[in-house]
């Protein structure tokens, strides 16, 4: 219970900083997202439409998914010096594996017999994939996009690593001042900052699926 | 077909209205997918008078589905040409000629993120009808299929039964009054029961519209109960193309003997409906809609097996065929089921013994 007491008079003693700190994390995590949409969702859907070379690229992938978070914000680092960008092309990195391999998952899960139902009512190619092929692959793409979510949340507490304020930081400086009071406030908030994602993308995937028999 | 259009069935908003049907012509038609084997489909001319049922049957893998998919062109033949009352299917961009055909195929048919409604609305969305329209024309489906707007067009495919799902289907495929009907063993998966009930509402449905509908299916019972004619294919070849009548008393060849049980009388007689032995009433008599004669009466969809029992009981000489609102169409005595019963006796003969039945 002191434990809570002092970490709640740690973020009371400069409510900017902890305000600061929360707000890099969140800034650093959504446009992480949105790149990782903004470039994964779209090749995902090339991934998905290539009957020789997808599932190639998309186990590709997948292999690179095994390379720690930390591994890759080191990576950039002799590359891209220090500061929010390197921070943000490591952790949109970090995303594609996610995103891409559901994109490809849940288009390709959808059975032809619909796809050709589909083109048999009349629709146009483009008119399947929006109005049939992606809404019906949206439930894979979703949990995709949660599960790259809670990742990116994760791995932008690394950022410090390369000079980025955020949440992370205070995990840090509690590891290597001994101070546990500090270093709860860190993992706390990144839990609960998680948590918040899961349970908004959760609600969005549930929202998009369709009722089952 | 515009006879079978009751003036009383077309009032004026689009449920009552008399489609009409389209007629579909093959000519020289091949299928072949590559790969080194036997056609999928084998030059195959066929021609389907507007307004027909046609259903094609025959064993797995014999080219059913391939004739019926080159109809609306998910399908494009190797060779040969298929016309649409007169126009060839290739003159109009594929996806505009699909909007103008109908198409129905087994379970997975409904799109599952759409609810009833929307999936019904389809097709006339894509033609961009303006929204009240395709809300009334939603609404007038659902009750012509027989399921309550207000219940059904917020749900989605899972929440409904396999029966209710394919009566969707069905709804879907007319929303655009379409001319031309694909069905590719629409019923194939329903029980015994669900699958005679909806037979009755298609009939019902071509009666009152007189759309042509292309129909595939593996059972010769459902053939011969909704067909104006059966088409029996074999190896990507048409064997024997005729109506009901003539496939089951006098099959081309052993094999369309064995699918239709020629050599068993029985069934035959419980193959064949009433309707399609009877001597019909002269039309001028039906039309003024005389007075039920007095005696008994059978349906026109009822097995001649049961007509035969229903007249050794009754001890009468023959037995009034009624259609389904129970107006006199024709007549069915001892001589015109022997006709039919005795023909198979002989075996295939070349007569049609549809014509006999008729200068009867
Ligand atoms: N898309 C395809 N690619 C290659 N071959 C095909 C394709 N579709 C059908 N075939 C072949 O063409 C032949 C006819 O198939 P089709 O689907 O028309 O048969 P069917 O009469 O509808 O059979 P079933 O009663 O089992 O549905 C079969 O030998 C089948 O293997
Ligand atoms: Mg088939």
């Amino acid at each position: 219970m002191d434990l809570l007491r002092d970490a709640v008079a740690y973020v009371r003693d400069d409510p900017e900083r902890f305000r600061r700190a929360v707000e890099t994390h969140a800034q650093l995590t959504l446009y992480a997202l949105g790149w990782a949409l903004l470039i994964f969702v779209p090749l995902g859907v090339l991934v998905s439409r290539s009957a020789r070379a997808g599932p190639a690229i998309v186990s590709a992938v997948a292999a690179l998914r095994v390379v720690p978070s930390l591994a890759i914000l080191f990576l950039m680092e002799p590359l891209l010096g220090l500061g929010f960008r390197p921070a943000l092309i490591a952790l949109t990195a970090l995303a594609g594996p996610p995103i891409l391999i559901n994109v490809d998952a849940g288009l390709r899960g959808v059975p032809g017999a619909v796809l050709e139902n589909a083109r048999g009512l009349g629709m146009t190619p483009s008119q399947s994939f929006f109005r049939v092929q992606l809404p019906l692959a949206l439930p894979a793409i979703v949990a995709g996009i949660r599960s790259a979510t809670v990742e990116i949340v994760a791995s932008a507490s690394l950022a410090s690593f390369v000079a980025v304020r955020t949440l992370g930081n205070f995990v840090v400086q509690g590891v290597t001042t001994g101070n546990e009071a500090v270093l709860l406030v860190g993992a706390a908030s990144i839990t609960l900052l998680a948590l918040l994602a899961e349970l908004l993308l959760g609600g969005a995937e549930r929202l998009v699926t369709p009722p089952q028999a | 077909m515009a006879t079978r259009t009751g003036a009383a069935e077309s009032h004026a908003n689009g449920a009552g209205r008399a489609a009409g049907g389209s007629a579909i012509d093959y000519v020289g038609v091949s299928k072949d997918f590559g790969g080194g084997g036997r056609s999928a489909v084998s030059e195959i001319t066929l021609s389907v008078a507007p307004g027909r049922f046609v259903v094609l049957i025959g064993p797995s893998g014999c080219g059913k589905t391939t004739l019926l998919k080159m109809t609306n062109r998910l399908y494009e033949p190797t060779a040969g040409r298929i016309t649409i009352d007169g126009t060839e299917v290739h003159s109009l961009p594929a996806p505009a000629l699909r909007r103008q055909i109908g198409y129905v195929i087994q379970q997975t048919g409904l799109f599952p993120h759409m609810r009833i409604g929307d999936n019904i609305a389809v097709v006339p969305r894509l033609l961009r009808w303006d929204k009240a329209r395709v809300a009334h024309r939603v609404d007038e489906l659902l009750d012509l299929v027989g399921l309550p707007p207000a219940e059904y067009r917020h749900r989605f495919p899972a929440q409904l039964s396999g029966g209710q799902q394919q009566r969707v289907g069905l709804a879907r495929a007319l929303a655009a009054e379409p001319s031309t009907l694909l069905m590719d063993e629409p019923f194939g998966a329903l029980d015994a029961i669900t699958r005679t009930r909806l037979q009755g509402e298609l009939q019902r449905i071509h009666r009152r519209f007189g759309q042509t509908i292309i129909f595939v299916t593996h059972d010769i019972d459902e053939a011969v109960r909704l067909a104006d004619e059966i088409v029996v294919m074999r190896d990507g070849l048409v064997v024997q193309h005729g109506p009901p009548l003539e496939v089951v008393t006098t099959p081309a060849d052993a094999f369309v003997a064995e699918l239709v049980g020629a050599d068993d009388v029985l069934r035959r007689l419980s193959l064949l409906p009433v309707g399609s032995a009877m001597r019909p009433l002269d039309r001028a008599n039906g039309a003024t809609g005389a007075a039920l004669p007095a005696g008994p009466t059978v349906t026109r969809s009822a097995a001649l097996r049961d007509a035969l029992g229903t007249l050794l009981e009754s001890h009468e000489d023959h037995l009034t065929v009624v259609d389904e609102d129970a107006r006199p169409i024709g007549t069915i005595d001892l001589e015109t089921i022997q006709a039919v019963s005795g023909r198979a006796a002989t075996g295939a003969e070349g007569v049609s013994p549809h014509a006999d039945v008729l200068r009867a």
